[in-house]
């Protein structure tokens, strides 16, 4: 028992690290084939290795702290996101029996461990020192916690129709039916709210580089600056691994291929709609992002919640 | 809300159009005939140096990037004993190309010029002179000016008339 248990957590750091890394290839190939390019294709097969060549370049950058930045706070917030995110990946069923803890109250500890990523842009920012770094920030809490906010809300739909917190019993609870077909508002806002809280584009208003250099990471370099954006690729897995084991049945699939495999693909499709949205969408002005949030999405996923309540009691009845 | 999926649609249908790449290094583009590139100094169809040194290419150079001295053969033409051109301070304007009165320097169609040492792009004029008339073949500056070479008198350039005994009243 104890072995297998470090198996897995090897295993899934082991993959989620390397996932990470191979996102920054992958991201850049498929926003150039979306713009009709070819993205780095010289270095080892298909430009594989630009990842090895990025992060050797992110370990030998000069790793400059600014003399009039807060020192402690400034080398400790890069770790706060990049510590969260993977604390998160400890609930996400990757299979049967794959899963690092299976606690039952998997969500929750999700949701926390989500929110605590909020530190990291908000203490980056400020330890930064710079005015453009605090502007992200600013935005970055504001809108990670407004988010936060409707992303729990529309979760809870699922909890409502499985009864348990527990992820892997929600997965198993979705072998009828994938909760994409009941609770298609609520995953629409939980996918709205995913970008919002791992601010990728088109909700990358705490970077918004037009406006705010590169907002709460301007001062970074080097390897604390690798480390955000380990982050957010980290991020993106993990709200595409929440996205597939809430709403689109985790592990389950036909049973010609393990339940880990269905669980990467699918993951993967959503990474890739995390890109394409990159590709495609223009990012919007930050009072309308607010707006945006607090009045329909907060009101959709409050009915979506009430809703699903009330039709789970009906037919219960 | 609806213009957003069907922008998301529309570049997700880029997936299957061509790309625009030249994988440049393999594949090279197509310069157009009139490209902006090296310079180079042209020949006569003769094969005589088109330069004369009039260094109105070296006062049209906005950079100051091109220097010559200008000398002239027994046979009586004009040519310039060093002509040097410093392309890292060349911006490839093409204004030494416009004030050439004899079609003899010339921008051509070649952009690959990178070196590892700064030195080397000082080009001279061995560098710089080619086996060509570039982009005006047949002209032939000396065969068409009423200036006297040896081999050609005044008067026997083409389309000249015979000069004018001014000393002579005769009609």
């Amino acid at each position: 028992m104890e072995a297998h248990y470090w198996w897995v957590i090897g295993g899934v750091l082991f993959t989620l690290l390397n996932t990470a890394a191979g996102l920054i290839w992958l991201e850049r190939r498929m926003l150039a084939l979306w713009q009709d390019r070819y993205g780095p294709n010289r270095a080892g097969p298909f430009g594989i290795l630009i990842v090895l060549a990025d992060t050797l370049k992110l370990f030998f950058k000069e790793d400059w702290i600014p003399p009039f930045a807060d020192k402690v706070v400034f080398v400790f917030a890069p770790a706060v996101v990049v510590a969260s995110v993977l604390m998160a990946f400890a609930v996400v069923p990757f299979g049967p029996n794959i899963v690092v803890a299976d606690m039952n109250i998997g969500i929750l500890f999700f949701l926390a461990m989500s929110s605590l990523g909020v530190y990291s842009i908000v203490l980056g920012g400020w330890a930064s020192n710079n005015k453009y770094a605090l502007l992200g920030a600013m935005r970055g809490a504001s809108q990670m916690i407004s988010y936060e906010v409707f992303m729990g809300l529309a979760l809870m739909g699922t909890v409502v129709l499985s009864g348990t917190f527990n992820l892997g019993k929600i997965v198993e609870a979705q072998r009828g039916m994938w909760y994409i077909f009941p609770q298609l508002l609520g995953f629409l806002i939980f996918f709205i709210a995913g970008i919002a809280e791992t601010h990728r584009l088109p909700f990358d208003i705490p970077e918004a580089e037009s406006e705010l250099v590169a907002g709460f990471h301007s001062e970074y370099s080097g390897m604390k600056f690798g480390m955000f954006f380990i982050g957010e690729y980290l991020g993106i897995t993990l709200i595409s691994s929440m996205i597939v084991t809430l709403y689109f049945g985790g592990w389950l699939g036909p049973a010609f291929l393990p339940g880990v495999i269905w669980f990467i693909l699918k993951t993967f499709v959503f990474i890739s709609v995390f890109i394409l949205l990159r590709a495609s969408m223009p990012r919007p002005r930050y009072d309308q992002l607010m707006e945006y949030g607090w009045k329909v999405l907060f009101p959709l996923s409050l009915l979506n919640l009430l809703g699903t309540a009330a039709i789970k009691l009906l037919i219960d009845k | 809300m609806f213009s957003l999926l069907r922008s998301m649609w529309l570049v997700f249908l880029h997936t299957f159009h061509k790309r625009e790449t030249y994988q440049y290094p393999e594949e090279k583009a197509p310069l157009p005939a009139r490209w902006r590139g090296r310079i180079a100094l042209t020949r006569d169809p003769d094969g005589g140096e088109r330069c004369v040194g009039c260094y109105l290419c070296a006062a049209a150079c906005p950079v100051d990037c091109i220097s010559l001295q200008a000398t002239e053969a027994p046979d009586g033409r004009r040519y310039p004993s060093f002509f040097r051109i410093n392309f890292s301070r060349c911006i490839f304007c093409g204004f030494c190309e416009e004030a050439c009165p004899t079609y003899a320097i010339q921008l051509l169609p070649d952009f690959e010029m990178a070196e590892y040492d700064r030195q080397n792009l000082v080009y001279e004029k061995e560098d710089l002179l080619i086996n060509s008339q570039g982009k005006y073949p047949g002209y032939n500056y000396y065969r068409v000016a009423g200036m006297a070479i040896e081999g050609k008198d005044k008067g026997e350039a083409q389309h000249e008339e015979p000069p004018v005994n001014i000393k002579s009243l005769l009609p």
